[in-house]
């Protein structure tokens, strides 16, 4: 797109003007056309089959934390797939821009699709896959009704897809930031970047980091206040516990995030000089800056995936873990560690040798817990009669492939090596090794353990096995190629190349990225005919792996109270002990159970963040005042409500549990 | 130990629901904003601390502050805090309307400090010295103003409480609530201990 530098703010629209949409984009109007009848398909399915109140009333106003994951799941897999369309369009422009062929992608469109997929991958995809899993499951694991702050759970999660909403937009009206994932000045100050780019990744990324950072603070809470009697710190369920770490991470670094993207955007709205390069500015400020948060970023996104892992191997090699004691304290020490290791993200600005030694040293030293951590899981397969269905198989081909993508890491953690390699293709290698053979896998892993748990019935395992296959040699296709490219020479962020030797590793990077096209193809049926044959695929019993841990205990999917009595806690794994010793479900004896209500709050306080971003985007000052007015007045009102909560009568849990009583006797039976 | 003794013996769940008092996590998750909230207090220092001394050719510390004035305003913000203190000590013995009057009187101090912050911000920009003149001065422009912003913030939230108070009564939600403001009160006068210390009387030092 033609992009106007200077574009003359009218007082109504702002910067606003028809010119903003792409009509003379061919790819961008045939996606938008696609995006536009897709919508217009589920708004008229919903109509028909008149879903909107029954959405509106159970899915988007709930403050259940189960209901609340699930929508996180769902974003994030949404988000996945169009940041993986980003992909796939960046390994076709490079596969063919050679020869002299521009490819199909203009610059300012090339730029724009790598910025944007780094964004979403990170903050719409691996985050919301994250948060939505320690959503889901961390309540249920420390036997808890619902999380500390329940109306606040809502409001992240709607925070969370105001973000994603907003660099949706991006595609449609104006245009996404072409800097890169994170926005480096001077390249990101007015001056490089005149237009609405870097102002909705701003935005986008602010009303999300609020959610986050809330969300956090509520899981900390969660977790240190509401675990059921008898857990202790040290027996907390592993998951739990990678989960609180996690959540610290979160609130000890995203309060960074948001302070740069201020001081960024005041740069860009007032013309302060923070970032310039004149006037007393320091660019290089900025990078220090977003990496102090970006450093414990990559830690909030693989941590929570390492208790995946190590919940998925005790239950399917059917003993306890092995190290349980060790494994927290690797936890913790790299929790730790994360802040101390930032510098390694640009040993090249020459901040000396004696700061690039120490910030090298420190990064090797948290490759330490993390190896002990990968001997605990090998030590749990050691003699263990391990069961090889779906969430064990993703375990494993983790195992294998995060630790050359670790390896790597430690490699480029040596200043001397990383002057050579900053920047280029070993690098991008490298992080997608760990984030997809990490993030990735775990959540795929996560998505086959934990989906019985919460639906009622498992997923398939044929086309699992499909999707599995696809991805990991698809993987290892489309990311072994830009090692070796990397190691001679080749930048990352390229669009067009000179020498043609290069191109045939680009072709098989392509044909990986094709092949993990078929995975996700494959995942998307995995889940359709899940659903289609749900019956087929029933589990009453609530536990179809054996579980250890308290969220087995339930039924599936929970009761809206999780449990009709509070768990009382006896050893690390709750559930397997309360299984050895034949513990027996009480049949009677049931209270009114206490739960937070309902609210539509924080749809309308995150729609009002929305409409405020999108104002800010485009200059149009009165709008921004309107809908900022309009969100600290329904805040405030908001808080004259003192009743937030309702009683479920005892003769409804009755009902329920008697219900289960039924289902548990009927598979006993077979 | 056999199986069979332990059953006995072992209990796994409540038979009573848990009394869990309604706002049980909310002093802790509000401290844990609190540092959250403290970490971008230490951002904006650090980048004051780096930028600090880039003037740019323009004004510098010296040239700019009045150390008197923003005696004055310390005063303002140590005074409310103290008033802060008062309307606690009231709300604990339950009454209703000084616990009122001693949270007007605090936002009425808060008040004169950004009154007074306002002044000092309008003056250096009306001489040149606005945020866009340095970098010192876009970072001593972010501090203080984001502190102040605060300060803004924390009126609002003291008003919309005082009314909350006056049509509810000390109730417990209420007495939670204005022990929330207190720690982010008390929290923004630490902070501007901070400020004062580091930006302005250091600053004279430069």
């Amino acid at each position: 797109m033609a992009v106007p530098t200077t574009v003359p703010v009218s007082p109504i629209f702002g910067r606003l003007t028809l010119d903003a949409f792409p009509f003379h984009e061919p790819i961008l109007v045939v996606t938008f056309a696609v995006v536009a009848l897709g919508a217009a398909a589920l708004v008229g399915a919903l109509t028909y089959f008149r879903l909107w109140g029954f959405l509106w009333r159970e899915w988007f106003t709930s403050v259940d934390h189960k209901k609340i994951g699930i929508m996180y799941m769902v974003l994030g897999l949404i988000m996945f797939l169009r940041g993986f369309s980003d992909a796939i369009m960046m390994r076709l422009q490079q596969a063919m821009a050679f020869g002299g062929s521009e490819g199909y992608l203009p610059a300012h469109h090339y730029d724009q699709v790598f910025t944007a997929h780094g964004v979403i991958m990170i903050f719409f995809v691996a985050m919301p896959f994250v948060t939505g899993l320690m959503n889901y499951v961390v309540p249920l694991q420390i036997g808890a009704r619902d999380v500390s702050f329940p109306f606040l759970n809502n409001f992240s999660f709607w925070m969370t897809t105001a973000g994603a909403i907003i660099v949706m937009a991006s595609l449609f009206v104006g245009e996404f930031a072409q800097t890169g994932w994170l926005a480096f000045p001077p390249l990101s100050g007015l001056g490089a970047s005149p237009y609405v780019g870097v102002d909705y990744y701003i935005w986008g990324l602010q009303v999300a980091g609020v959610g986050t950072t809330l969300s956090g603070i509520n899981l900390i809470c969660t977790i240190l206040k509401m675990r059921a009697p008898g857990m202790s710190l040290m027996k907390m369920p592993i998951f739990t516990w990678t989960s609180l770490c996690t959540n610290v991470l979160i609130v000890a670094s995203f309060p960074v995030l948001t302070a740069v993207l201020v001081l960024l955007s005041l740069d860009r709205y007032i013309g302060t000089n923070f970032f310039t390069n004149d006037f007393g500015g320091n660019p290089m400020m900025y990078v220090n800056l977003i990496w102090i948060w970006g450093h414990p970023e990559v830690y909030i996104l693989i941590l929570p995936l390492f208790g995946v892992f190590s919940e998925v191997t005790a239950t399917f090699c059917g003993k306890r873990l092995f190290g349980y004691t060790s494994m927290v304290y690797a936890t913790v020490v790299i929790t730790i560690l994360s802040y101390l290791v930032w510098l390694h993200h640009f040993f090249t600005m020459g901040s000396g040798a004696s700061v690039n030694s120490f910030f090298g040293i420190t990064t090797m030293i948290i490759s330490i817990p993390t190896g002990a951590k990968m001997f605990n899981w090998l030590f749990t397969m050691y003699r263990g009669r391990i069961r090889f269905e779906l969430p064990m198989m993703w375990t494993v081909a983790f195992m294998l492939t995060f630790v050359i993508g670790g390896m790597t890491g430690v490699l480029l953690a040596v200043p001397p090596a990383d002057f050579v390699l900053h920047n280029s293709l070993f690098l991008v290698a490298h992080f997608h090794n760990v984030i997809i053979g990490g993030v990735l896998f775990g959540s795929f892993a996560a998505i086959n353990y934990w989906w019985p748990k919460a639906f009622g019935f498992r997923l398939n395992k044929f086309w699992g096995l499909v999707s599995f296959w696809c991805w990991v040699v698809g993987f290892w296709a489309a990311f072994a190629p830009l090692y070796i490219l990397g190691l001679m020479g080749v930048t990352r962020r390229m669009r067009v190349f000179d020498d043609p030797s290069l191109q045939i590793w680009f072709i098989i990077a392509g044909a990986g990225a094709a092949l993990i096209a078929c995975g996700i193809g494959a995942m998307l049926l995995q889940y359709a005919i899940s659903i289609w044959k749900r019956a087929e695929y029933r589990d009453a019993s609530g536990d179809p792996w054996n579980g250890r841990t308290l969220e087995w205990a339930t039924s599936s999917p929970p009761p809206d109270y999780n449990f009709a009595f509070t768990p009382l806690v006896h050893a690390t794994d709750a559930w397997a002990d309360m299984k050895a010793r034949n513990y027996r479900r009480p049949l009677a004896g049931y209270r009114p159970i206490h739960m937070p209500s309902n609210t539509g709050t924080g749809v309308i306080l995150a729609g009002c963040a929305l409409v405020l971003a999108l104002a800010l985007i485009w200059y149009i000052w009165w709008l921004a005042a309107l809908s900022f007015i309009a969100m600290i007045g329904y805040a405030i009102h908001h808080t004259f409500n003192y009743h937030r909560d309702y009683n479920i009568p005892a003769d409804v849990v009755t009902h329920t549990e008697e219900a289960r009583t039924v289902q548990l006797a009927a598979v006993a039976a077979q | 130990m056999t199986h069979a003794a332990t059953e006995e013996e072992v209990r796994f769940h409540l038979a009573e629901e848990p009394h869990h008092p309604e706002g049980s996590s909310t002093m802790l998750g509000f401290w844990i904003y609190l540092m959250s909230d403290c970490l971008i207090f230490a951002i904006l220092f650090a980048t004051y601390g780096v930028l600090g001394g880039n003037y740019a050719a323009g004004p510098a510390p010296r040239d700019l502050f009045e150390l008197d004035l923003v005696a004055v305003n310390t005063t303002m913000l140590l005074l409310s805090s103290i008033t802060y203190g008062f309307a606690m000590l009231e709300m604990v013995k339950g009454r209703t309307r000084m616990t009122l009057f001693w949270l007007a009187v605090t936002g009425l101090f808060g008040a004169a400090f950004i009154g007074i912050e306002l002044y000092e911000f309008t003056h250096f920009i009306h001489i040149g010295a606005g945020p866009q003149r340095s970098g010192f001065l876009s970072a001593f422009f972010t501090l203080v103003g984001t502190h102040g912003l605060h300060v803004t913030f924390g009126i609002v939230w003291l008003v919309t409480l005082m009314v909350q108070v006056r049509r509810q009564g000390l109730i417990e939600a209420n007495q939670r609530r204005l022990m929330c403001l207190s720690l982010f009160w008390h929290f923004l006068d630490v902070i501007w201990i901070g400020v004062f210390t580091f930006v302005y009387l250091l600053g004279m030092l430069r």
